[in-house]
């Protein structure tokens, strides 16, 4: 719980949030993965005790401000996966990184769904299938994403 | 502590508690900011601050295509510079005499009315803004602008570029505000056509090329170049700017409604530079005034009528406005007691006449939400909420 390794967790979060929302021609924004939503992931599994749910609440509330119809919305749907990451990451961080892969799909999956719900709560209801492909997208990136954080966290995992 | 217990062996126990009681801590803390910025709106102020401090990573993000613009501006050759010159040159003369024999029509036309204060309220105020960021994927058409409450700017407000609507504001954050697309899967803009005068809602189609226009029936007057204007119902958009020209009319025997179609006028995806605009409303023969605003039920302010616009110049079409040609102007909305205008210009102030309006706009807020068509005399009655999807009324 270093100042160090926080100041990285930090970095690389404010680098995912740059690249979550640089401006991307539509056809590649549709594949964007959710790069700050996997930089959270891999922090709760690698760090649990670093960054956790309160990396994860306010990563989704930055998210929030930039893309969300309701604050919070990003928020409470982080919240949970990364309570889930944290609370499963010794049986998540001993797998290679293909079933680690499946496992963020799945996170991916869940935080979509729970989206959806407050979208639809909300009135805003976009049942655009579209928003799925980042589950998938998100999931095929993450072993390289994984080895780069592992490699700018300094310990090659 | 631990609400709930940990899975792995050692317990995390940190600060704060297990990740269960952290969790449920989060989440409550989550649900109750969702419930305060949905249903009652108290945070605006936290929006606000945290807009403020988002800016900065949204500028440096557009730093790359805003250096390249710079550059490309920078380099240009001396001939492309002179093309342009006099290309300008010549826009501004037509724009000159446009204007001049506008002031006249104006003139004329109050006086016909004879009602020198009842002249309809004119674009107060224009402000570029820059394109800070923008997100066109079709679950999200937002443009982000380089101008906030520092400059005026209001949620609600309307966006235009040259050749026609482009938005209004969703968010506005201090030096910066978020602007919702027409093309937004989440908008919907109360439209009129131009030709015949029918009214209907234009619902973006998350795809800045189309407008969908699902409420029209089957037997609607509508055909393949139609130009949609504003209507200047649903309180955002003032009356008369151009919207859209309608592409495709797809009618079904089956189906009770028309398919419609229709291309956006403003260029979204290549604009730099957007404009915001202000409306004068302190003029007598704009409808609603600052009283009527509150006696309208529930103070739904999406039902204000607009202030009518200066000119609802069919923009792209070619416009040959300077003569008074009354032939060519659309005739108003059925409804109304057409008065023959002398102007193209100035055709639909007639039924901008303070009674009926408002009557109209009370008739509508007696509903629900903000459907404020419905109201209106277009056939089918819409249920969807217009104009406004994101404005969250007091």
């Amino acid at each position: 719980m270093n100042v160090d390794s926080r100041g990285r967790m930090l970095l690389s979060a404010f680098v995912a949030l740059t690249l979550t929302v640089l401006p991307l021609p539509p056809w590649l924004d549709v594949l964007r993965p959710a790069f700050l939503v996997l930089t959270v992931l891999y922090w709760s599994v690698n760090a649990p005790r670093t960054g956790g749910i309160a990396l994860g609440f306010f990563a989704g509330l930055m998210l929030d401000v930039f893309q969300g119809p309701v604050l919070g919305e990003h928020a409470l749907a982080l919240s949970l996966i990364t309570y889930i990451a944290v609370r499963e990451h010794q049986r998540i961080r001993s797998k290679p990184a293909i079933q680690q892969a499946l496992f963020v799909c799945v996170a991916l999956v869940f935080y979509e769904v729970v989206l959806f719900m407050i979208d639809g709560w909300t009135g805003h209801p976009v049942t655009s299938p579209v928003r799925w492909v980042h589950a998938l997208t998100g999931a095929l990136i993450w072993p390289p994403a994984a080895a780069i954080l592992a490699y700018s966290a300094g310990r090659l995992a | 502590m631990a609400a709930f217990g940990t899975a792995a062996g050692r317990p995390l126990t940190g600060r704060g508690g297990s990740p269960g009681f952290r969790f449920t801590l989060y989440a409550l803390l989550s649900v109750v900011v969702m419930y305060l910025d949905q249903r009652q709106h108290y945070l605006e102020q936290v929006r606000y601050a945290l807009q403020a401090a988002a800016y900065p990573v949204q500028l440096a993000v557009n730093s790359p295509s805003a250096a390249w613009r710079w550059l490309r501006d920078s380099v240009q050759t001396r001939e492309a510079l002179r093309a342009e010159n006099a290309r300008l040159r010549t826009t501004e003369r037509d724009l000159e005499l446009r204007a001049m024999r506008y002031e006249a029509l104006a003139r004329e036309n109050g006086e016909l009315r004879g009602l020198r204060e009842a002249l309809p309220p004119i674009a107060d105020r224009w402000l570029p803004a820059e394109i800070v960021n923008i997100q066109l994927s079709s679950l999200r058409q937002r443009l982000l602008i380089d101008r906030g409450a520092a400059n005026g700017v209001f949620r609600g407000q309307a966006v235009l570029d040259d050749k026609g609507l482009i938005g209004q504001t969703t968010h506005v954050g201090p030096w910066s505000a978020e602007v919702i697309l027409i093309t937004d899967p989440e908008h919907a803009v109360p439209v009129r056509i131009e030709r015949t005068g029918l009214r209907t809602i234009a619902v973006g189609a998350g795809d800045t090329t189309s407008l969908a226009l699902p409420y029209l029936p089957a037997n609607a007057d509508i055909k393949n170049g139609d130009l949609l204007l504003t209507s200047g119902l649903g309180g955002v958009f003032p009356e008369g700017y151009p919207v859209a020209r309608v592409t495709e009319v797809h009618r079904d025997a089956v189906q009770p409604l028309a398919q419609v179609r229709a291309a956006p006028l403003a260029h979204m995806s290549t604009d730099g530079e957007v404009m915001l605009v202000w409306f004068r409303t302190d003029r007598p023969a704009t409808p609603a005034g600052g009283d009527s605003v509150g006696e309208l039920a529930s103070g739904d302010t999406a039902m204000q009528p607009q202030p009518v616009p200066p000119k609802p110049r069919p923009a792209p079409q070619a416009s040959p406005a300077p003569q008074p040609a009354p032939q060519p102007a659309p005739p108003p909305p059925p409804a109304d007691e057409a008065h023959p205008t002398p102007t193209q210009q100035t055709t639909h102030a007639p039924h901008r006449v303070p009674a009926p309006a408002p009557a109209a706009a009370s008739a509508a807020a007696s509903e629900p939400a903000d459907n404020a068509p419905a109201a209106d005399s277009a056939p089918p009655p819409p249920s969807a909420a217009v104009s406004a999807p994101e404005q969250r009324q007091p």
